[in-house]
């Protein structure tokens, strides 16, 4: 861990199996006229991980998340980013970190070129602009004006402005949406080699296969409270630990071998379709093993594993609110 | 940030020429009313007869015009920034926000200029007399009175609510504050709120520093107007600072 001492350089403790924090938020609150945008959330995020926050429309994360960039004043609660104030120490933040904001717009006739040459003069160090616009896919516009760039187009610049100086830490609100499916995955691949170079990156997103492919740790928010953090595997495990394994077959009878198997919640039998449900890690193993042993003759065979997605629909009741 | 400043100040410039409609109607409109008001009304220095004299100022109220689309301009450009989320895109990166808004001052005092140049120009080739007026001072008065207005031109910005309203508003602003300059008719015959009001404007010093260097007098006589001019920007400038809406 780290602290901040008054003259603001940071401190890191000797403890090497303790990862550094990089974005500490503590209590933070803030409210639009009567509108609660963030009611309490507290997080950090370590060196060198991908931390999503996730949570149904209007749940309080891009406020949180511009309150963390210092482009909105909180009214409640501490923020530190790189040991730095996001509001006092604006200037010397800025230098170090990259943002895409999930709505944002350029000067309708600037071109594309004209804004990754702008951004890269402004941070010291940018990166080579012609790799990053080729990395998403952007070469054959690189003349054209922003007004004339498709959504996604302009989704995967504001992108590029978000990395042109290899920033410490990456903020990124909903860095995918309306992107097709290359796109996402030429991004989803950027986002890696960030992370590989040991780059933070804080993101929100609505994919839940994203968050689950991208996120090192996730935090579930909702009505501005954070209401559950941890890595993907560990969330579905401790609130969808259920597992489903469905199989076809003509031998009759078939169901009632499955009985022995202690982690067995239930079993649908549907004609030749047998549905099993049941809890933990071993659950599948334990099914397949009865079929090998009593050497049932199986037609089809899928397992169906919860998700993140599983997770987010279990905790914040039925996706989409207001 | 010097580098950050030059660089988007070119960006914009490039911006703007890129927009023709906003090209023609900042930069060409008060070249037009030059020559059309000119051919009219005659477009010379004020001469010894009185009958022959213009009502008004042509060249000074041509000026003036130049100076007023540039803040409208900018209003606009400003208004339209806000609304898209542009200024806070922009406000994101290192670039200060004294830097964001002063390279569109810059941009506006260029175009001040190559307005001017145009002005000058077609009054050459028009209308005789408009030769002997010295070039560099009135070009120095246009820019600190544009200055000025543009300084004023910025809490107004910050009041308009959206940018459909941005056009509307200023010129329901600045289009009285150029019938108050004494452009029209003598600040003498005002009532003395309306005068004190029309002193604290800085079109009506802009126009009376204007018109003197415009005709020969020079800055002497006039500096009363140009320190107003200094004053008026700076307060307005402290005022716009702290009502300035990024969002
Ligand atoms: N500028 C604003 N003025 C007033 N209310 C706002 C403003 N911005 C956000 N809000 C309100 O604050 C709440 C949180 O908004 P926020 O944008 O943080 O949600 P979000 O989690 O990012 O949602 P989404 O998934 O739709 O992007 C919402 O109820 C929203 O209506
Ligand atoms: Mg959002």
């Amino acid at each position: 861990m780290f602290q901040v001492s008054p003259s603001g350089t940071t401190q890191y403790s000797s403890d090497a199996t303790m990862p550094r924090t990089v974005i500490s938020v503590s209590q933070l609150g803030k409210r639009y006229g009567t509108t609660v945008a963030v009611d309490e959330v507290s997080l950090d995020v370590y060196e060198g991980e991908v931390f999503g926050l996730i949570g149904p429309n209007g749940a309080g994360k891009t406020t949180t998340m511009e309150c963390v960039e210092g482009l909105r004043r909180p009214d409640r609660g501490t923020i530190a980013v790189l040991g730095l104030h996001p509001q006092r120490d604006a200037t010397a933040l800025r230098q170090r970190i990259g943002v895409q904001h999930q709505e944002a717009h350029l000067q309708k006739r600037i071109k594309v070129w004209e804004a990754l040459d702008l951004w890269a003069t402004l941070y010291p160090g940018a990166v080579d602009t012609d790799a990053l616009l080729a990395q998403l896919g952007l070469e054959s516009k690189r003349n054209a004006w922003f007004m004339t760039l498709s959504g996604g187009q302009k989704q995967r610049l504001f992108v590029a402005l978000a990395l042109v100086h290899d920033p410490e830490v990456v903020f990124l609100d909903e860095l995918t949406t309306g992107l097709d499916p290359q796109a996402r995955r030429a991004i989803w691949e950027l986002i890696s080699g960030i992370k590989a170079r040991g780059k933070t990156v804080f993101l929100t997103t609505h994919l839940m296969e994203e968050a689950e492919r991208l996120c090192d740790r996730v935090a579930i928010i909702e009505h501005g409270r954070v209401i559950e953090m941890g890595t993907p595997a560990a969330l579905v495990e401790r609130h969808c630990p259920q597992r489903r394994v469905v199989f076809t077959t003509d031998a009759t009878d078939a169901a009632q071998s499955f009985h022995r198997i202690a982690t067995l919640r239930s079993i649908h039998s549907d004609g030749a379709t047998h549905t099993l449900e049941g809890t933990g890690d071993d659950f599948v193993t334990d099914v397949i093993n009865v079929i090998a042993r009593e050497g049932i003759r199986v037609r089809g065979f899928r397992t169906e594993i919860p998700t993140l997605e599983d997770v987010f629909l279990k905790l914040t009741g039925h996706g989409v609110r207001d | 940030m010097l580098r950050g400043l030059w660089k988007l100040t070119w960006v914009e410039t490039k911006i703007f020429v890129r927009e023709p409609m906003g090209l023609i109607g900042t930069i060409g409109m008060p070249v037009v009313m030059f020559i059309f008001l000119g051919r009219t009304f005659g477009a010379a220095m004020p001469s010894a007869d009185a009958l022959r004299s213009p009502p008004f100022n042509v060249p000074i109220l041509s000026a003036i015009l130049i100076a007023i689309n540039a803040v409208t301009s900018l209003v606009a450009i400003i208004a339209i920034y806000r609304e898209g989320g542009i200024l806070k895109r922009l406000r994101a990166t290192p670039l200060s926000p004294v830097t964001i808004l002063s390279a569109h001052v810059i941009v506006k005092l260029v175009f001040t200029i190559v307005s001017l140049a145009l002005l000058v120009m077609a009054g050459r080739r028009l209308f005789p007399g408009v030769m002997s007026v010295p070039l560099f001072s009135f070009t120095a008065a246009l820019l600190l009175s544009t200055l000025s207005i543009l300084s004023l031109g910025f809490i107004v910005a910050s009041l308009v609510p959206t940018a459909r309203f941005a056009q509307p508003i200023s010129a329901a602003v600045f289009y009285p504050m150029v019938a108050l300059s004494g452009l029209f008719f003598p600040l003498a015959r005002l009532p003395l709120w309306l005068r004190v009001v029309a002193n604290a404007l800085p079109t009506t010093h802009a126009v009376s520093l204007m018109q003197s260097v415009w005709n020969g007098g020079g800055w002497t006589g006039h500096w009363s107007d140009a320190a107003s001019l200094v004053i008026i920007a700076g307060i307005s400038s402290a005022i716009a600072t702290r009502v300035f809406r990024w969002e």
